[in-house]
């Protein structure tokens, strides 16, 4: 088959390059091909993704990825365990922006509950959320530059990165799993002195940022690299499930905080960047410039952050308060039936997304209206872009497939959950 | 047949000739077809109602009942002003449904992961294989007779 209608089919399959790899060996005469193996140990994979490739010199004329190596089971454990259990299987899903994930499998077991949540929890969950945006977006975009070559950027990524964490680490007692927001509110009230150590934060990081851009905006060999590189239409990666900064560096806003806007977000003034060059560059300045538009709902939450309960006034769904729970009978009993048995949900079955780092997350969740969820599912942005790889890299050459795919910013663990 | 509540709903409407079943519940609308019409309510759903993108595919196991699972198909319109949830429910003697991929070719790699977990087979399908586990591995593992522990099907 000519190599333009094999791009223009779109779907490949592992199994085709497979069988063209047969053949390769039986006849080397008949097939000037080769398949290269990407993965699933390559560093530039950032998990273990594998991709065959299948190349004519070095023009990519085929490519299929193969995921599943991460694969845990992880929809079929929520089934065993209580609602309130699941939270911390959701710190696993995608392990770079933790409370993202916590956040909308909370939101949906709240509207089946229908749980009215305290605004201090409510804009606690923006502040925390677009904190674990920004430490996405600093891991890419270290990893990102060290993939091409630009070994520095990576220590000053990771220099902000360790303040974030340490923030996460005050808030919930753990820097990456922090399973921070629970059904209900948030596991623990307010840490001591930490409007301090956001504010530091959040007031040194847009120069931090001008920072990183200075090491590579202006740089040839960056520019070099990336601009031009990995284009891929828009019509395509809507039909192919592609979310996030993808879409946004294609000229379409498409952002849930802004479309269906959740734990408040609608309170909060900021913009949703897009550009039109839709290239590796773009996406690359895409990020950088939503790195500043966090800072500033980050910036809104610390001033305008409620006073109130951080928790739902929920009993028989929230835990006690401990003071209570040794003084009052009552307290006492809700406590024991919620630690030992948890809490049982109505019957029903809700959607809902919400905008991580990556793109659009979804969590699909189905009550039978007892205490463990009769099934969850997970929409993993990653998985969504992943499907566009072979469309985006197919008929480029093989220098650039690191760099588009890099762009993409996938968690494997978040792709085979 | 659809319930007298979505009398008004403009999305049901234009589904209602081969709708099952509707509810509007939390403020999202679940219109149920039957497995035969899926590919047309897909159709629909892009072309006249705007549902651009496809979100997510899944299924549900639900064991012991009968048609057992239901494929569940969440469509969004640009901008996420409205949702929709298709759904189909497919009997256990011959779990098979019509694939969505002409229609979305988003529907690809959900619809093999369904595949993968429930051993729902999608006919007209490009590609229908596992995704994530391993091609010898035996079994459907979001089966509610599949086991948490062990390793016995």
């Amino acid at each position: 088959m000519a190599i333009e209608s094999r791009i223009e089919s779109g779907v490949t399959s592992a199994l085709e390059v497979e069988q063209d790899y047969e053949k390769h060996i039986k006849d080397p005469q008949a097939h000037r091909t080769m398949v290269l193996n990407m993965g699933p140990q390559h560093p530039s994979t950032h998990g273990v993704l594998r991709l065959l490739l299948e190349l004519d010199g070095e023009t990519i004329l085929k490519a299929a990825p193969d995921i599943g190596y991460l694969h845990t089971g992880i929809e079929k454990e929520f089934e065993a365990k209580t609602y309130q259990q699941g939270v911390t299987l959701t710190d696993r899903i995608d392990y770079l922006a933790p409370l993202s994930n916590n956040l909308v499998y909370c939101l949906a077991a709240e509207k089946l509950l229908g749980l009215e949540i305290p605004p201090l929890a409510q804009y606690t969950r923006v502040m925390l959320a677009e904190l674990t945006r920004l430490n996405s977006h600093l891991v890419w975009l270290g990893t990102h530059a060290i993939d091409i070559g630009a070994m520095s950027v990576f220590l000053y990524c990771f220099r902000e990165r360790e303040d974030i964490l340490r923030i996460f680490e005050m808030f919930s007692g753990q820097r990456m799993m922090t399973s921070y927001f629970r059904i209900g509110g948030l596991a623990l009230p307010h840490p001591r002195g930490w409007q301090k150590r956001v504010k530091d934060f959040i007031d040194i990081f847009p120069s931090r940022v001008d920072e990183y851009e200075e090491l590579l905006t202006g740089n040839a060999i960056w520019m070099g690299r990336t601009k031009g590189v990995g284009y891929i239409s828009l019509e395509d990666m809507l039909d192919l499930g592609v979310t996030g900064p993808m879409l946004r560096a294609a000229g379409l806003a498409l952002d849930v905080r802004k479309d269906a806007p959740y734990s408040s977000y609608e309170k909060f003034d900021f913009k949703v960047p897009t550009s039109t060059t839709n290239d590796v560059f773009a996406r690359y300045q895409l990020r950088l410039e939503e790195m500043r538009e966090s800072t500033k709902i980050i910036r809104q939450a610390l001033e305008g952050m409620p006073s109130g309960s951080h928790q739902a006034d929920a009993p028989g769904i929230v835990l006690p308060d401990r003071e209570k729970m040794k003084t009052q009978m009552e307290s006492l009993i809700y406590h024991f039936k919620i630690v030992t048995e948890g809490f049982r949900v109505p019957a029903g079955e809700v959607y809902q997304t919400i905008e991580s780092p990556r793109g659009e997350v979804g969590c699909y969740m189905v009550s039978d209206g007892t205490q463990k969820p009769y099934r969850v599912h997970w929409r993993g942005p990653s998985f969504g872009n992943l499907q566009a790889i072979p469309r985006l890299i197919e008929g480029t050459l093989i220098a650039d497939v690191i760099a588009a795919l890099g762009s993409m910013d996938f968690v494997l663990g978040d792709t085979d959950r | 047949m659809l319930p007298e509540s979505l009398r008004d709903n403009s999305t049901a409407a234009a589904l209602a000739d081969i709708a099952t079943a509707g509810k509007l519940e939390f403020g999202e609308l679940t219109i149920e077809v039957a497995p035969a019409n899926i590919l047309e309510a897909l159709r629909r759903a892009k072309t006249a109602l705007g549902f651009t993108r496809l979100s997510t595919v899944t299924g549900v196991d639900r064991f012991p009942a009968e048609p057992r699972y239901e494929v569940v198909y969440h469509l969004q319109t640009i901008g996420n002003k409205e949702r929709l949830r298709l759904k189909a429910r497919v009997h256990s003697d011959n779990p098979e449904i019509e694939s969505g991929c002409p229609v979305y070719r988003s529907a690809n790699w959900y619809e093999r992961e369904v595949f993968d977990f429930f051993g729902i087979r999608f006919l007209n399908h490009p590609d229908l294989k596992r995704i994530m586990l391993p091609e010898e591995f035996e079994g459907y593992p979001l089966r509610k007779d599949f086991p948490v522990t062990g390793m016995r099907y």
